[in-house]
């Protein structure tokens, strides 16, 4: 306490036997001077954040960029697993990479509109007894563990098509149920940042209830659409446990969503942390200890980027979508 | 927003080629560094066949180095067949079998009396087919620097992973290895943390041959609570490998630059090797009584002179599934598996024990059961 | 999204607004399809967590239902076969590791955030933006494999020290373990997972502040952290909870790089540093589910419905707090 300047001398002055009470300039100034140490402080502070948590996460990004560089080669990308095994020089994860697409997508496609949608219901038509059990069930799936997910998924596929079914398709489904809540909650988030200013005067100008919405309300908030959407792209795109359950792994390429198992990116990456270093014997020329892990850095370098292309991709749209951009 | 457009075309066209054009055959692709390489040697191999369709199999992830092995050599030979072996443990792989889920299956522990009823349920009008194709010793591995090779008797070695064995300089350590400069350090016992069969071979083998200093039952869980542990072999590997004073037990063929523990028995110090692990495979009796296609042993690990820490894993199939394709594609699958060339493929790849030339004749009798129309 | 970029949009509907106004019939039938696909939407995820939570009770039912001498017959189930007993730690590991996460990555979030939104120059705050959205979709098993493979083994020293120098407080009680697959390790690595997360949402919501009340807050002679503590914090509280709750979602789900890092134990210990004390439900249940029988699926899909409910609990929670905030507070 007394170490605050300001605080000091006023509890000199209230000793002192004549109070001339404080001039106007004084007024004006002392508080001022703590305010502003304060201010400077907490700027400091605010950086300093910034600035220690830049630390491990430059050095994630450093760390996936100059270990996956090391193996990542046309070579890598283009061709599959299939006929690679033990420490051999060779292999790439094209077969991985198409799954990631093709899963990732297919649960996009059915979790984006479901779940827009589904925020727009919340908050601009929301007041009944289905909105709040929505917004509940909304918090609720945000629970669901990922590996419960996949375990639906498999049992629902089980169920309709018997048992050992393994394809794209129930993996997307796994991911979709995971994608839906993270959708919806950030599009609400953001829907309800919308100015009312702005509704009332669509609506004053005679414009129908439901353009207003799709014109005004989601065009606003597309930006920020677009970024929850990419979070939860993001969150389910490296999800690995769902998929073992569902989709399986494979180590040819597989195209079909609906027939065979497919191997995905975030799946490859496990399997090839999980099988750790090779042990090779001296007379073995075609065989590197670390190649398993210089696989999974290599695929995790290629998620990264293969994350970083949708994100632009979507920032595109949604630029395109923006309001201001348009004129 | 000519410009847009050009970047979203870019885009497009990066995913569709990136989908669209991709080689299923990696060993010989023009682009591989070092020039196209040379596929599997033909020892190694199949011989060529023209097996046609795609063969699931799940189950043990300790068998996954030689099922990727035999994978690798049977699709070489059979360009138009795809097997896939999802190493997603052995119960999991034992229930996709029974559920019909998967043709093949890999586990750890033979079928129980229960899954045996379900198993010939699942395989009529054929017969249940139980193959030990893997047998692979388990290492005691540790990192103490400058020791890469230490002997223990089973007492001192239950003692450490019991936890009443506290230091590397222990006087109990000391009388196994006369000679060897201990260094003053505590001991990091690591264990699995996953239900596995390695620890479920590993206590085994403890109980039998030191039931004083480990008064636990066998149990595929680490029975003592705490402790460093961490999931799966290669996890274990690291985390001896992370640490300093550590010891943990995995696949030998995993074991790479750790040091390892020979198990003193009586005067002997017997290191892992698959030649000891099989010399224990040779020594065990199969079960009887569970029909001619089902070889599952009895594993004798304190009569054997062999390693007895030996993990033995075994192939489940049928010998007839409702499409002849299936049936087919299994029998010349686990022929080849059976093979010399399948056997080489698997030492190469995993230091798989080779099967003992008795077993070895009733597993091809088994095997060529398979498809055979009856 | 701000209001410049809104009131683009309002004159651009302006323009069609005439034609609009003449067929309110059809109008009113998009309006009313328009309507049926949000009402739908709403509905087929009731129906779809209808689905998932009646598939999770009849799979755990039998978990649910079975004997103490049944369930003791699992080898990691507790000698009296009390799923209770089983799930108690799992639970207190699961909130561990999450509250250890947001305790570690919402202050710092914030300060990020607030520091591209309000302090640092707009074209660095530009890039500053982009690079903490691409940090936040990076995928987690790439956190996992960077945690496990690389900060790991640098923690040793650090939490050595800590062990030493703070041993007293019983979070940091020692020894440290080494290597250091313990709770304290997975708290960071969590929390620089769930850092860039909290940090993106946070930062749009600062950023959505009207400009009308930090144009206020200055006029009024405020500093420039007494405007954001007046104006940008209070608008943005919600939408700061409802990030940290993003967060939380992933930390307490979680589940492969939990997985990748601890050395799992279960005990009530608050000892950070310490191996083989805690685990969460979530990689308990990838962990052990390979090996499970039957029964031992069920039992461990009753332990992911706990996790369930530990998160709806937080969810409410967040929710009432939002809630309340909102009502006796700036609105």
């Amino acid at each position: 306490m007394a170490a605050t300047p300001g605080l000091a001398e006023a509890a000199g002055r209230a000793v002192a036997p004549v109070r001339p009470g404080p001039t106007t300039w004084e007024l004006l100034t002392r508080p001022d001077r703590r305010r502003r140490a304060v201010d400077r402080a907490m700027r400091v502070v605010v950086t300093g954040a910034f600035a220690v948590a830049m630390v491990p996460l430059v050095s994630l990004v450093w760390i996936v960029v100059a270990r996956g560089a090391e193996r990542l080669s046309p070579y890598f990308l283009a061709v599959s697993m299939r006929g690679v095994h033990g420490g051999m020089d060779a292999g790439g994860i094209h077969h991985a990479i198409v799954g990631t697409l093709l899963v990732t997508g297919a649960a996009a496609l059915v979790a984006v509109p479901v779940g827009v949608l589904a925020a727009v219901h919340l908050v601009e038509y929301g007041r009944g007894p289905l909105a709040r059990a929505v917004t509940f069930f909304v918090d609720v799936m945000t629970g669901i563990p990922s590996i419960v997910a996949g375990l639906f998924a498999y049992a629902l596929f089980a169920l309709l098509l018997g048992p050992g079914v393994r394809m794209g398709a129930v993996g997307a489904v796994a991911l979709a149920v995971l994608m839906i809540p993270v959708v919806v909650r950030s599009t609400e988030e953001m829907l309800r940042l919308v100015p009312h200013e702005l509704r009332e005067a669509a609506l004053a100008l005679g414009v129908p209830h439901w353009r207003m919405v799709v014109k005004v309300v989601l065009r606003t908030a597309a930006g920020g659409i677009v970024t929850g959407v990419m979070l939860a792209v993001a969150r389910v795109v490296g999800e690995t446990a769902p998929l073992l359950v569902t989709v399986g792994v494979v180590d040819s390429i597989n195209r079909d969503l609906f027939e065979g198992r497919m191997m995905t990116l975030p799946v490859f990456i496990f399997r090839q942390y999980s099988q750790g270093l090779v042990p090779c014997r001296p007379d073995q020329l075609d065989c590197v200890p670390t190649v398993n892990l210089d696989r999974a850095w290599a695929a995790a370098l290629v998620l990264v980027v293969l994350v970083l292309l949708l994100n632009l991709l979507a920032r595109l749209v949604a630029r395109r979508f923006a309001p201001a951009a348009g004129r | 927003m000519a410009r847009r457009r050009t970047a979203l075309a870019l885009a497009l066209v990066l995913v569709a080629t990136a989908t669209a054009c991709g080689s299923d055959d990696p060993l010989t692709h023009p682009w591989r560094p070092g020039g196209a390489g040379t596929p599997v040697p033909a020892t190694r191999t199949a011989p060529p066949g023209d097996a046609t369709g795609a063969l699931a199999g799940a189950g043990a992830s300790s068998q996954e180095s030689a099922m990727q092995a035999w994978i690798a050599g049977f699709q070489a030979a059979n360009p138009g067949a795809t097997v896939s072996y999802d190493p997603i443990g052995s119960g999991g792989g034992r229930t996709q079998f029974l559920e019909g889920a998967v043709d093949l299956a890999g586990t750890d522990t033979p079928l129980d009396a229960d899954e045996l009823a379900a198993a010939r349920a699942r395989c009529a009008p054929g017969e249940v087919v139980e193959l030990p194709l893997y047998a692979s010793p388990i290492a005691v591995v540790l990192r103490l620097e400058g020791i890469e090779r230490l002997a223990l008797s089973p007492a001192t070695l239950a003692g450490v992973f019991a936890g009443t064995v506290t230091r590397w300089d222990a006087p109990e350590i000391a009388a196994d290895n006369p000679g060897v400069a201990l260094p003053d350090l505590p001991i990091t016992p690591v264990h699995r943390s996953d239900e596995s069969g390695t620890t479920e071979t590993f206590t085994a083998y403890l109980a039998g041959a030191a039931p004083a200093a480990w008064p636990f039952a066998p149990s595929g869980t680490w029975p003592l609570a705490g402790g460093q542990s961490a999931q799966g072999t290669s996890g274990v590997v690291q985390t001896v490998a992370d640490g300093e004073g550590t010891i943990g037990y995995a696949d030998a063929s995993k074991a790479g630059g750790l040091g390892t523990v020979a198990l003193r028995m009586g005067d002997a110090a017997v290191p892992a090797s698959p030649e000891a692990a099989a010399a224990l495979v040779a020594a065990s009796p199969v079960v009887p009584d569970r029909g001619p296609t089902s070889l599952v042993l009895e594993l004798d690990r304190a009569a054997a002179d062999g390693y007895p820490l030996v993990l033995v894993s075994y192939v489940l199939a049928c010998t007839a599934y409702d499409d002849a394709a299936t049936t087919d594609l299994v029998a010349a699958f686990l022929a080849y598996v059976a093979s010399e060339a399948g056997q080489e493929a698997a030492a190469q790849a995993a230091g798989v024990a080779p099967l003992a030339p008795g077993l070895r004749a009733r597993v091809l009798d088994a095997v060529a059961r398979v498809g055979e129309r009856t | 999204m701000s209001a410049v970029a809104g009131r683009g949009a309002a004159q651009g509907v302006a323009g069609g607004a005439t034609t609009t106004l003449r067929r309110t019939r059809r109008a009113d039938l998009g309006g009313r399809a328009f309507r049926g696909l949000a009402v739908g939407s709403g509905a087929l995820i009731l129906a779809m967590l209808a689905a998932v939570a009646g598939f999770l009770l009849l799979e755990a039912a039998p978990a649910l239902t079975a004997s103490p001498a049944e369930l003791a017959a699992l080898s990691w189930m507790p000698d009296d076969g009390s799923l209770w007993r089983y799930v108690g730690p799992l639970a207190f590991g699961t909130v561990l590791a999450a509250v250890l996460a947001l305790g570690l990555a919402v202050p710092v979030s914030v300060g990020i955030a607030l520091f591209i939104s309000h302090y640092a120059p707009r074209r660095l705050a530009d890039v500053l933006g982009s690079l903490v959205d691409l940090l936040a979709a990076i995928p987690s098993v790439v956190y996992g494999l960077w945690g496990a493979l690389w900060l790991a083994p640098r923690l040793q020293g650090p939490w050595a020290w800590l062990a030493d120098h703070l041993g007293f407080v019983p979070l940091f009680a020692g020894p440290a373990s080494t290597p250091p697959r313990v709770m304290a390790t997975v708290g960071v690595v969590l929390a620089v997972m769930v850092l860039p997360i909290v940090t993106a949402v946070s930062r749009e919501v600062f950023l959505a502040t009207p400009r009308l009340h930090e144009e206020a807050a200055l006029a009024l002679g405020a500093t420039r952290w007494e405007m954001v503590r007046m104006a940008v914090l209070p608008f943005g509280r919600s939408g700061v909870v409802s990030a940290a709750m993003l967060g939380l979602g992933r930390a307490l789900g979680e589940t492969m790089a939990v997985l990748m890092i601890l050395g799992p134990g279960l005990t009530y210990s608050l000892a950070l540093l310490q191996v083989g004390r805690h685990q969460t439900i979530a990689a308990n249940v990838a962990l052990q589910f390979p090996e499970a029988n039957a029964l031992g699926v069920s039992a461990l899909i009753a332990t992911g419905l706990v996790l369930f409910v530990i998160t709806l609990a937080v969810n409410s929670a967040a929710r009432w707090v939002v809630a309340r905030r909102a009502v006796g507070g700036a609105r």
